[in-house]
């Protein structure tokens, strides 16, 4: 009888080594780009050509900005350092090819959710990390104060292979304005046609108005029109078919902002180990097993918080401090009337 | 028997070689396609492409398909090799002949243009156009008129454009024109090689040219009004043309790095082709009583002409393929709007991508088919 309980103790035990082992590596296993990514030792991250705010490059090539952060918190992640991302600039025509053919694996580069790149192209959009709509920018001596004093014969610059460029059309169509469509590769050609007096109006997301300004010759003769003409809802993109890489990418950027909505920074979230409040000790790793299903230790999102900061944090640091857009508008929590909302880390 | 079977085994070795590569890359493309999930298919063609384009000769809106707008990048590219080409030839010959002339200062500036714009690269010659030049032109508001009704501004060269009453008329007109012209000069040949004469048939055909068309003018009902572009003021500092083309800068700012880059290369053809004629030639010429500028018709052009059309049809070529880089000035061709724009909306890389080399090489092909057909007319007939 004794003998038989030993033996099957001992089975179960041996179950459980099994189970916990296999766990722990099938999400290895199934996640090529995970194996890939700890195997390389940095996170492959895209990202814009110079976007101040979400992702810029300083004269030594430190990049910074709030989508600069999310790949910053995969790394923190899996790698466990926040530095280990190799970041590649990639024009708004290169970014999908660079993501699906493999060159990249994390597409972190203010894009615009939609369901044909979501559905189509070979793209899975994981969250959403700003959200944005589209506006316009005029100089502040033509008297221009709103969309609806435009007239037959603008000229609109904007970036080719956007949104924008949709948006753009089914606005001047909507109101019956002809309009000259005057479309480049790259952003910093978009602002220097607009600001020569090639164009009329710079049209792209507002976040991106707003920041493009500060590179203007004389940031106060513009302003941007109050109008905002679509849903523009930026989010980091992944390849399809490795659902635990996706997984991982969503869930670090859902830490941050719920890490924001429990009060959690990164100068106290050491601390916060002994909070008596289960959600948070989920989220510091001290309860729960959240990171196996990832393959990845307990320790992960503590990581994030401690070495990127929450949401909130990033957006001071990248967005609001910069100056850009100081208000934080939709991308404010949910509990502070804003519209972020992510499921619960549990 | 066995000599035949030996010389074909290196072929058929080479072609089994190459059918296995692209199969391999066919395959390959496939596999990866299908791990990434991305369909293969060329019905995304149909599709309503939603987006607008800056310039086009057909009617075009984002209402209409990928398709009409592939052909809208296509005729762009199009327009703008044609009008280069017909520049950058002009140039060519005029400094190709000049760098020949007796004279110091035509044959050193001649020297000296085709050094200067061959030896640098075409794509910042085109940013220098682009950016620098253009750029430089004055807001719409302060333009002053060139020859009283074109104006050259930031946003574009606005010229009138013409509106024609009865052009069928004038159409005819033109077509009598080049029938009688024909006919006056194969008569002229004959004459002169008949009886020795010869007829002024230069001054004959224009005559003609102006003539009938005056005739269509006077009596045929045909008539011409121009629309002439009115300054626009779109808001308190903003202002645009309208009526008339506005032809936009990037087109403009093509077209001159295009024509000056090639001009010096065909310049250095024509050059090369007059010298490859030998001096006898001209020297018997002479001696038989020609004139300068019938050596030059008679003899010397159709000589150099021959060695000066293929290394020309090489410039055509390139001058063609280089308009690709339109897309660095937002130029709509065909890479800007459809390997460009349509590629980004639609996410379909490999088939956008394999249309355009393939839509590049018919181009290439037809123009040198084009070329090859003028090379064979004029070359030595030998009886």
């Amino acid at each position: 009888m004794f003998n038989v309980i030993r033996k099957l103790t001992s089975f179960a035990a041996m179950v459980a080594v099994l189970f916990v082992f296999t766990t722990e590596t099938m999400a290895a296993k199934k996640s090529k780009t995970l194996k890939n990514t700890q195997k390389k030792g940095f996170v492959r991250c895209g990202v814009s050509q110079g976007l101040p705010g979400f992702s810029n490059a300083d004269a030594s090539g430190n990049w910074t900005g709030i989508d600069v952060d999310v790949c910053r918190a995969v790394a923190a992640a899996v790698l466990g350092d926040a530095n280990k991302v190799k970041f590649t600039p990639l024009s708004a025509k290169e970014r999908f090819t660079a993501l699906t053919s493999g060159e990249i694996d994390i597409l972190s580069r203010n894009t615009t959710w939609t369901l044909s790149r979501d559905a189509d192209i070979g793209l899975t959009f994981v969250g959403v990390n700003f959200y944005d709509g589209q506006g316009f920018m005029v100089r502040k001596s033509s008297g221009i104060t709103s969309t609806s004093q435009f007239k037959n014969g603008i000229s609109a610059c904007t970036n080719i292979g956007t949104t924008t460029e949709l948006n753009m059309r089914d606005f001047f169509n909507s109101r019956g304005i002809s309009y000259e469509p005057v479309a480049f590769e790259k952003a910093d050609e978009v602002v220097a046609a607009y600001d020569a007096g090639r164009c009329d109006t710079y049209t792209t997301d507002k976040s991106g108005l707003a920041a493009q300004r500060t590179k203007m010759k004389n940031p106060d003769e513009h302003i941007v029109l109050p109008e905002t003409i679509s849903k523009e809802p930026l989010g980091p993109v992944v390849r399809q078919g490795d659902a635990v890489w996706e997984d991982i990418v969503r869930w670090s950027l859902n830490t941050m902002i719920e890490a924001e909505e429990y009060g959690i920074t990164s100068s106290n979230a050491d601390s916060m180990k002994t909070s008596d409040n289960p959600q948070i000790k989920r989220l510091v790793g001290a309860e729960g097993e959240m990171g196996a299903a990832f393959g990845l230790d307990n320790d992960w999102n503590l990581r994030i918080i401690k070495q990127v900061g929450n949401y909130g944090e990033s957006y001071k640091r990248n967005i609001a401090d910069t100056g850009i857009l100081p208000d934080r508008g939709p991308n404010q929590l949910w509990t502070k009337g804003g519209i972020l909302y992510v499921p619960p880390a549990r | 028997m066995n000599n035949k079977i030996k010389r074909y085994i290196p072929q058929i070795l080479t072609l089994l070689f190459v059918i296995g590569l692209l199969g391999f890359f066919t395959f390959n493309a496939q596999v990866n396609m299908d791990n990434r999930g991305i369909d293969f298919g060329f019905g995304f063609l149909n599709q309503e492409s939603s987006f607008d384009v800056q310039f086009s000769l057909i009617e075009y809106s984002g209402s209409h398909s990928y398709a009409r707008a592939y052909l809208v990048g296509l005729l762009n590219t199009l327009l703008v090799s044609f009008i280069s080409i017909i520049f950058c030839t002009i140039l060519g010959v005029i400094i190709g002949v000049s760098r020949l002339s007796s004279n110091f200062l035509i044959r050193n500036s001649a020297a000296w243009y085709v050094e200067f714009f061959r030896n640098i690269p075409l794509l910042l010659q085109i940013f220098f156009w682009y950016y620098a030049a253009l750029r430089a032109l004055p807001l719409p508001e302060k333009a002053a008129p060139w020859f009283g009704v074109t104006y050259m501004t930031i946003k574009g060269y606005y010229i009138p454009s013409f509106i024609w009453n009865n052009f069928d008329i004038f159409l005819y007109s033109i077509l009598a024109v080049i029938i009688s012209i024909f006919f006056i000069s194969s008569y002229a040949k004959k004459l002169r090689e008949t009886s020795g004469k010869q007829i002024p048939l230069f001054f004959i055909s224009l005559g003609l040219l102006i003539v009938l068309p005056a005739i269509s003018f006077l009596i045929g009902g045909v008539s011409l009004d121009f629309e002439i572009p009115v300054l626009k003021k779109l808001s308190l500092t903003s202002y645009t043309y309208e009526g008339g083309i506005g032809l936009p800068p990037e087109l403009i700012a093509l077209v001159l790095a295009l024509s000056l880059y090639t001009s010096t290369f065909i310049a250095e053809c024509v050059r090369a082709g007059i010298q490859g004629v030998s001096k006898g030639q001209k020297e018997a010429a002479a001696s038989v009583g020609l004139t300068s500028n019938q050596i030059l018709k008679l003899v010397i052009m159709p000589q150099a002409l021959r060695i000066i059309i293929p290394p020309t049809t090489n410039q055509y070529l390139n001058l063609t393929k280089n308009s690709s880089l339109a897309a660095a000035i937002a130029y709509p061709d065909l890479v800007l709007v459809f390997a460009g724009t349509a590629l980004m909306q639609t996410g379909k890389a490999i088939e956008i991508v394999s249309i355009t080399m393939l839509t590049y090489l018919s181009i290439s092909l037809a123009i040198a088919a084009l070329m090859n057909w003028y090379n064979k007319k004029i070359e030595i007939k030998e009886k």
